[in-house]
């Protein structure tokens, strides 16, 4: 199936929590979602479609916290990125791990990190400086003038 | 409740002198929990990306591994060959496939080796590393470095490998072969290996599908993913190889995983070579204009499975944003089922079975005598050196007798 065709369907399944497609180059795509929406979406590529969860990337720009959450379809060769923005006050979002096991250390590495806060994870606490670093110091936030 | 004792491993692994800290909480012998402590030596490295150039970005990335060191390289440049759409020559797509899996090779054989090592087998240990030993060479002839080849570029490779090269790498490769036919039949016929490895260390289907394991670690337990196949990029498309699967999942089905491997690696750059003969020579590389803003996903597969580089570009000369995730980030996390209620000894062999990259190699500037306090050799004199024997084996061609 065609990347546009198997997007497709992500998009008639859960209508109004997609926000947007962004088809790149080769067996690639961006779609946003709706951060409340993530979990149900998720759940349905790991659980239906077979899709493993490779890792996520946070970012912080000037729209706030950006996270791509990566999934891979291997018997495709399609990397599905599900992309959402966090409010920049008090940004948070909830937890995959409790899906599977594969997010844990990600999310507490962002935790860490960038200060995001992810509801109901089974174990967040630091993951690399673990009572050698400053709470509420993150050193991958950006300073926007 | 019975009192746990607190065994660690590390923070400086005694055998794969890297820096990690595993706790073992055991009951007697046998492992009850296990923690990981990590960031002994946190590098910043996706940080660091964001102040370099595409270019310099390269030599970064290639420091974040010793032993697999062109496989971040290669998954950058196929995220940021994804992101500006160019098109690699073909004889630059061997080139780059024949780096990386003689490098599959030297890395595998450097884990058998420290297999035998962790169970005691220290015979292995010796046979593997010195038959890994002329692969180093053949890296030192094609590129002029052991480890950190610097080969790769955005738009192709630095370095090209010459008409004269291709007999010494075709005669290493049927040398390499008789001497993996010599490990398998040493480590899949010897009883002692079979009682230290058969049941040991178990990871089903399904925990490989939760944890997301990667690369060897989920072809083992009959996971059959394998970015080359999955996913086509450089040369591998237009060659013929297998992927190699087990279904145990123990760490006896792991080495037959690696064992395997190699065969197919070596099968598969003999047709590169075969490919390099019909390409033009000099032909390695593309002209690179500028980098488009945009998003670009790159991934390979290194010896230890999946390496995935996420670039987001904002139109500048260096990366907004470079995620990178390499294989043991997800394979280390699953000795949560591997090892707890294991003995202590299994769960050494566990944690090594996936094996685990845990940061980077040093490299050495200077040569200091113990006892006198003086330098031996300073670093200009150690680059002299090295050059000296490069050019020797430029000239000799590469292996040992």
């Amino acid at each position: 199936m065609d990347t546009e065709a198997i997007v497709n369907k992500l998009i008639v399944r859960f209508g109004s929590d997609t926000l947007g497609i962004d088809l790149l180059k080769g067996r690639r795509a961006i779609v946003s979602v709706r951060p409340t929406a993530l979990t149900g979406i998720a759940g349905h590529l790991y659980r239906d479609e077979g899709y493993r969860f490779v890792i996520a990337s946070a970012l912080h720009t000037r729209k706030g916290f950006e996270i791509y959450y990566h999934f891979s379809l291997d018997p495709e060769g399609l990397v599905l990125s599900l992309h959402v923005v966090l409010d920049s006050e008090k940004p948070h979002i909830e937890s995959l791990s409790n899906m599977f096991s594969a997010s844990n250390w990600i999310e507490r590495e962002m935790h860490e990190l960038f200060g995001i806060d992810f509801l109901n994870h089974p174990n967040q606490e630091k993951l690399l400086s673990e009572g050698n670093w400053a709470d509420d110091v993150y050193p991958y936030r950006k300073e926007f003038k | 409740m019975s009192k746990k004792t607190l065994i660690p491993i590390g923070p400086y692994h005694p055998l794969q002198e890297e820096p990690e800290l595993f706790k073992l909480w055991c009951d007697g012998e046998i492992v009850r929990d296990i923690k990981w402590e990590t960031g002994y030596n946190h590098r910043g490295i996706e940080k660091l990306s964001e102040s370099k150039t595409y270019d310099q970005v390269f030599f970064l990335v290639e420091r974040i591994c010793g032993i697999c060191s062109t496989s971040h390289p290669f998954a950058f440049a196929n995220a940021v060959e994804e992101i500006a759409g160019i098109e690699v020559t073909d004889r630059a797509k061997y080139i780059r496939t024949i780096i990386g899996e003689l490098e599959r090779i030297h890395s595998h054989l450097l884990w058998v080796g420290l297999a035998g090592h962790f169970l005691g087998y220290n015979t292995v240990f010796m046979w593997a590393w010195k038959y890994r030993e002329p692969l180093l060479d053949l890296f030192e002839m094609i590129t002029g470095n052991r480890n950190s080849y610097a080969m790769f570029k955005v738009g192709g490779v630095r370095r090209d490998i010459e008409a004269e090269k291709i007999p010494v790498i075709r005669k290493e490769m049927a040398a390499v072969r008789k001497k993996i036919d010599l490990l398998t039949g040493a480590v899949m016929d010897d009883p002692v290996i079979h009682a230290r490895t058969k049941g040991v260390g178990i990871l089903t289907r399904q925990d490989v599908l939760d944890y997301a394991a990667v690369g060897p670690t989920a072809r083992a337990s009959g996971v059959a993913i394998d970015i080359r196949k999955d996913d086509p990029y450089a040369a591998y498309p237009l060659v013929n190889w297998k992927v190699i699967t087990a279904e145990a999942g123990d760490v006896f089905a792991k080495a037959e995983v690696r064992l395997l491997e190699m065969y197919e690696s070596a099968y598969i750059i003999e047709q590169c070579l075969d490919g390099l003969e019909k390409t033009s020579e000099e032909d390695i590389t593309v002209k690179v204009k500028e980098i488009p803003e945009g998003a670009g996903t790159g991934r390979a597969e290194a010896p230890r499975g999946e390496v995935f580089h996420f670039v987001v570009s904002d139109g500048s000369n260096s990366p907004a944003r470079h995620k990178i995730r390499a294989p043991s980030y997800v394979n280390i996390a699953t000795f949560k089922k591997s090892c707890i209620g294991q003995t202590i000894a299994d769960a050494t062999i566990s944690l090594a079975a996936v094996d685990p990259c845990y940061c980077c190699t040093e490299r050495m500037a200077a040569a200091w005598d113990i006892r006198s306090g003086q330098k031996v050799l300073n670093a200009n004199e150690l680059i002299e050196l090295s050059l000296k024997r490069t050019a020797e084996i430029r000239k000799t061609g590469a292996g040992h007798e």
